[in-house]
């Protein structure tokens, strides 16, 4: 069930089974038959935790989302509201615990997750329910093993908190989990980090941990670096479009908590017997994790390289079931069948990938086709005839251009082209009311690129922009220059110039097919952030210390003791083993650079992924809007 | 996006949606989808099988037996018979409770005491077991706790835990300070916001934004507090006594979002402007509030309005707290030519909010392309110079224009008009092309004594149209030198 978590380099599932053991004995507590109320907002990272089986296993009998009101009745001895710690919630349930029914008591329990607080309890206090509750805990769920080689908080406001409403609770979080982490995984001997935010945590690691010497865990230690890295070091990757399968698909569908829904019509099966069978109209819900074989196989892949991937699984998944027809002897043939099940999950599964490849096809292609005609064209690999050339063009100019466009503006702004003037495809896409969070994230990456905008420039756009979608925007705005993102050009120079080119973050030839370098996941453009993680890894962070000190917040590094006898001696050609910590999130196709990474014959190193939240430019945007959900075009 | 390897184009070329094709046959593509077909072929009568290894999946969208499906599912069958209950089964009977190695929890939690007495005053104590952070030397004491003369540091520590604890005894100024800064070089936010209740209750606002003014930290915690607990007019003090007055004042403006009544929104909006605001911000808000103020007389009047356009085309929805483009939209689609002295007029609009030429054309080409008004769509182009002549300007590109047309169905007549007016040569072309203007395509590949091209194009063309007999002329023209 969790076997995705097994298949890293380190086993996760050890932090699984730690949060599962907790969540039992938890539930063991409220001895008898009970029924969960849930913050709905919780279902999908306990989903990675745990099952419905494992709480029936524990008495849980009913489920219910926490509302307002009466709990719906059911017959159990216990309610458990499962929640965070949020002032809203609380209402709520005191709310509900009042209008219980008082002739047949119910013992009620609260859990909060990842913790408790003082003033939610307070409210409590405030709408005298406290005292009903039998039991008050917390459930630690502070890093959530989501993949063999990732971590999330999933704590979707973390970038927000930080560095917008400067609330460092989200941060507090991360330096427990990361203590939890070396109580099971051996304390980490280096740690190095950029930014204020990545000072905040060490500092509290280093504190806690003084604070609670003499509990030594005695566990060889699992990893020998991490590395935390404030987001704001690297404001510019999550606002590039990713162009890995899985950051495709994430940008596109959106994927949560492991899981995307995706539009239903590519997925009906037609079977025999079945024809008139109606089109399922509610979405396709699909859990996406590196127990599939082949998505592990091509999550990670550039988009233009999973077509080939796929056709070439089909080959061999068809040649599979062709072997049937050679079985001759009775031992063959069982050992076909013994194969079978294996190679129904592995067709399923292609099919599934298959038509999600389709739908990203759709939205990406005609523009692709294009792309790729222009660079023949301009290129002249290819000697087309200039009939044949031209009018292929102009019919695919005709084609959905949208997607292709606003690439190449990402890609200009990305290697400095115009970078200071009012970009003419942005004021066509305000023109055209285009979402807003499409145009917020290409201002943002114009000013982010050429660090900050003329003031003429800027002004301009929030004209356009407020005029178009609303002055209410004014706050959005505000928020995105606290972080940042928006910012009119200060006296300093330009330096993006010079981190982009120390840092190599453009590759003109990046290899989409059989990539040498990271930048294979953007098309060209190499993710800071991991770059920083490449260059500490080898030659180390001070052949770029100029570098460092352009961007934002401290570097530093420090060093845990680890007690004697646990000192890992390394095998010759052992690899090591870093963790890389992203404080306000990480995107899709960060991950996939860093696997890449890992999986290099002679980087000598491996990394673990941990975030507080993954993310993409949509819904980190989204996060630092005020009242987003109302006036998106 | 870099260039493809050719067998990776097939996959892509193949795209239902065939815009442009290198090769149909034998593509990857569709052998891809024929594997596919012959594979699903196989073995299809046997659904249950199929899904033996994969997660199993409801079409609602949630894995069967995920905790997520399972709410909705419990929630819908209520089901009788309190006494149904599951059997308990003991999963871990092999693990000992101290010693696995595995568990957070036997590391990290003190033991329970359920039913633990309950006492409140200023101090929060045990009601049963905490879970709490690495700590394993201290003694797993339960309820009994002596809470007398603690150092803020214990008390500090003892809220970490969740253990019984009390701020009373912490009375002056300086203790209480001592309190609060230990509380924030624990940086537990939870602890951190505890006391700052404390003080809230126990100090006088006065000096407790006195004191706070000093330890940054905290007073980001405070602040959030306020927020949480929609104490906004505290906040809005607070702020002033920082001397964050920008902040102050975006954070009151924000109040409106919560106002649903648009004449209490327009007060309140009213009431904003005279907050200090930074230059621009000021701009923008009064921007708001006159055109929230204009929207209400507009809706007002239109609800009940008679005239023509409003039998013919029914409004769909109202105009208040739409942003000021598609109020200027609405405005010249159904108050297009009143005179400048009435407010719902466009150029009234256009000058109070100081709209630039470029939006004012777009805004009105779309509304007047909506209604096929080309008499109108025309007139907006026109200008005249000095001798009297009209001449066709404007300021976003022609190109765009016929886009926009395009996009209302405007006829080939008048798309024909604006093509030509195209300024850069290949636009011209593609637009041309596009938008199936032949007559302009024939002459600029007349003009370019393209003779390939033509014949290329002469085969799109029905036999016999006038087009075609025009190509037909020119191919025969001998005064014509052809470059190729």
């Amino acid at each position: 069930m969790a076997s995705h978590l097994f298949c890293g380099r380190v086993n996760l599932n050890i932090l699984r089974e730690a949060a599962r053991k907790d969540l039992r004995e938890f539930l063991d507590k409220c001895s008898g038959s009970k029924a969960i109320v849930w913050d709905e907002y919780l279902t999908g990272p306990f989903g990675l935790i745990a099952q419905y089986s494992l709480l029936k296993e524990h008495e849980v009998e009913k489920m219910f989302t926490l509302k307002a009101g009466r709990i719906p009745s059911a017959a159990v001895k216990n309610i458990v509201f499962f929640v965070r710690p949020r002032l809203e919630l609380m209402d709520i349930i005191a709310e509900n615990v009042a209008s219980e029914d008082k002739l047949q008591p119910r013992d009620v329990h609260i859990l909060f997750v990842p913790r408790r607080s003082l003033l939610c309890e307070q409210r409590l206090k405030e709408k005298g329910v406290l005292n009903s509750f039998t039991n008050i805990d917390e459930y630690i769920l502070d890093l959530i093993p989501y993949d063999g080689d990732l971590l999330s908080m999933e704590s979707e406001s973390s970038f927000r908190e930080c560095y917008l409403e400067n609330d460092q609770t989200s941060l507090y979080h991360a330096a427990k989990g990361l203590m939890n982490l070396q109580a099971l995984y051996g304390t980490i001997p280096q740690i190095f980090g950029k930014g204020e935010c990545a000072r905040h945590v060490a500092n509290m690691m280093l504190r806690m941990k003084r604070e609670f010497a003499g509990s030594q865990t005695q566990i060889l230690p699992v990893f020998d670096t991490l590395l935390l890295l404030d987001r704001n070091v690297d404001l510019l990757t999550p606002l590039a479009t990713q162009l890995t399968y899985e950051g495709l698909i994430d940008e596109i569908f959106g994927i949560t908590n492991g899981y995307v829904k995706l539009p239903p019509e590519k997925f009906a099966q037609k079977k025999q017997g079945e024809g008139g069978k109606e089109l399922p109209t509610e979405p396709k819900k699909l859990q996406l994790n590196s127990a599939e074989e082949l998505y592990a196989e091509i999550r990670d892949k550039n988009f233009n390289a999973v077509g080939a991937a796929l056709s070439k699984k089909a080959k061999i998944i068809s040649a599979a079931f062709e072997e049937r027809h050679n079985a001759k002897t009775v031992g063959e043939i069982k050992q076909f069948v013994s194969q079978l099940p294996h190679m129904q999950a592995a067709r399923s599964s292609l099919a599934n990938h298959t038509s999600i490849a389709e739908l990203i096809k759709d939205i990406t292609t005609d523009s692709w086709l294009y792309f790729i005609l222009c660079n023949m064209v301009r290129n002249a690999h290819l000697n087309m005839p200039d009939v044949f050339s031209q009018t292929a063009l102009l019919s695919c100019v005709s084609a959905s251009e949208d997607f292709f466009d606003s690439l190449t503006v990402e890609q200009e702004f990305m290697t400095g082209v115009d970078t200071d003037k009012v970009s003419t495809y942005i004021e066509d896409c305000i023109a055209q009311k285009d979402p807003l969070i499409k145009i917020l994230r290409l201002v943002c990456m114009q000013s982010v690129c050429n660090n900050g905008l003329k003031q003429k420039v800027l002004d301009y756009y929030k004209k356009e922009i407020l005029q178009t979608y609303g002055y209410k925007h004014i706050l959005t705005l505000k928020n995105l220059e606290k972080v940042g993102l928006l910012k009119p050009q200060s006296t300093m120079r330009n330096n993006y110039p010079t981190i982009r080119k120390t840092l190599k973050l453009w590759m003109e030839d990046a290899n989409e097919q059989n990539p040498n370098d990271i930048s294979y996941v953007y098309s060209g453009y190499a993710p800071l952030s991991v770059r920083l993680t490449q260059v500490l890894a080898r030659p180390g962070w001070r052949s770029i210390e100029e570098v460092l000190k352009m961007l934002p917040g401290p570097h530093f590094e420090e060093r845990q003791q680890v007690p004697t006898g646990l000192h890992k001696k390394r095998q010759p050609g052992e690899n090591r083993t870093t963790l890389v910590f992203f404080l306000g999130g990480v995107t899709y196709a960060e991950i996939a650079a860093l696997r890449f990474l890992s999986n290099m014959e002679d980087s000598g190193t491996e990394y673990i992924i941990a975030a507080t939240k993954l993310i993409n430019g949509t819904s980190w945007i989204k996060s630092l809007m005020d009242s987003p959900e109302e006036n998106l075009p | 996006m870099t260039r493809a390897k050719p067998e990776d184009d097939e996959y892509w070329n193949s795209s239902k949606f065939k815009a442009f094709t290198f090769d149909d046959e034998d593509d990857e593509f569709s052998q891809l989808k024929e594997s596919k077909r012959a594979v699903n072929s196989i073995l299809v009568d046997d659904d249950d099988e199929d899904e033996e290894d994969v997660e199993r999946v409801s079409w609602s969208g949630e894995p069967v037996g995920s905790i997520s499906w399972s709410v909705k599912e419990t929630a819908s069958s209520i089901r009788s018979g309190s006494e149904q209950s599951f059997p308990k089964i003991d999963t871990t009977p092999s693990l000992s409770k101290q010693g696995s190695g595995y568990s957070l929890s036997s590391l990290f939690k003190a033991k329970s005491k359920p039913g633990a007495f309950q006492s409140f005053s200023e101090s929060f104590s045990d009601t049963s077991s905490r879970t709490y952070a690495p700590e394993l030397r201290k003694p797993k004491s339960g309820g009994k706790d002596v809470v007398s003369d603690l150092s803020p540091e214990e008390t500090v520590r003892r809220m970490q835990k969740g253990r019984a604890f009390s701020l009373e005894k912490f009375c002056s100024l300086q203790d209480k300070l001592l309190l609060l800064d230990e509380a924030v070089a624990v940086y537990d936010g939870n602890v951190i916001t505890a006391v700052l209740i404390f003080l809230k209750k126990s100090l006088s606002k006065e000096i407790l934004f006195r004191e706070l003014m000093a330890r940054d930290v905290a007073l980001r915690h405070y602040v959030h507090y306020l927020k949480e607990m929609g104490e906004q007019k505290l906040v809005v003090e607070l702020l002033k006594a920082l001397g964050r007055t920008e902040d102050m004042a975006l954070m009151h403006y924000k109040e409106h979002l919560n106002i649903k009544d648009e004449s209490r929104r327009r007060d309140f909006l009213k009431s904003c402007l005279s907050l200090p605001f930074s230059q621009d911000d000021a701009t923008h808000v009064q921007d708001h509030y006159t055109l929230l103020e204009r929207q209400i007389i507009i809706e007002a009047s239109d609800k009940k309005a008679v005239a023509e356009i409003f039998k013919k085309f029914p409004r769909k929805a109202s105009i208040l707290n739409m942003p000021i483009i598609t109020t200027l939209y609405y405005s010249c689609f159904y108050h297009y030519g009143e005179s400048e002295g009435t407010f719902s007029s466009p150029s009234n609009i256009r000058k109070t909010f100081r709209i630039s030429e470029k939006q004012y054309i777009l805004t009105a080409l779309g509304a007047r392309a909506k209604l096929k008004s080309w008499f109108d769509v025309d007139s907006l182009f026109n200008t005249k110079n000095w001798l009297g002549y009209t001449k066709k300007r404007s300021p976003i590109g022609f190109h765009r224009v016929v886009d926009i047309l395009h996009k209302n169905s405007a006829p080939v007549q008048v798309l024909q008009e604006y093509v030509n007016l195209i300024d850069d040569p290949d636009l011209k072309l593609s637009g041309a092309l596009k938008y199936k203007c032949h007559d302009i395509v024939i002459n600029t590949y007349r003009d370019l004594k393209d003779r390939q091209q033509l014949i290329v194009y002469r085969e799109k063309l029905e036999r016999d149209s006038p087009e075609y007999r025009k190509i037909q002329e020119l191919l025969n023209n001998v005064q014509i030198r052809w470059k190729n």
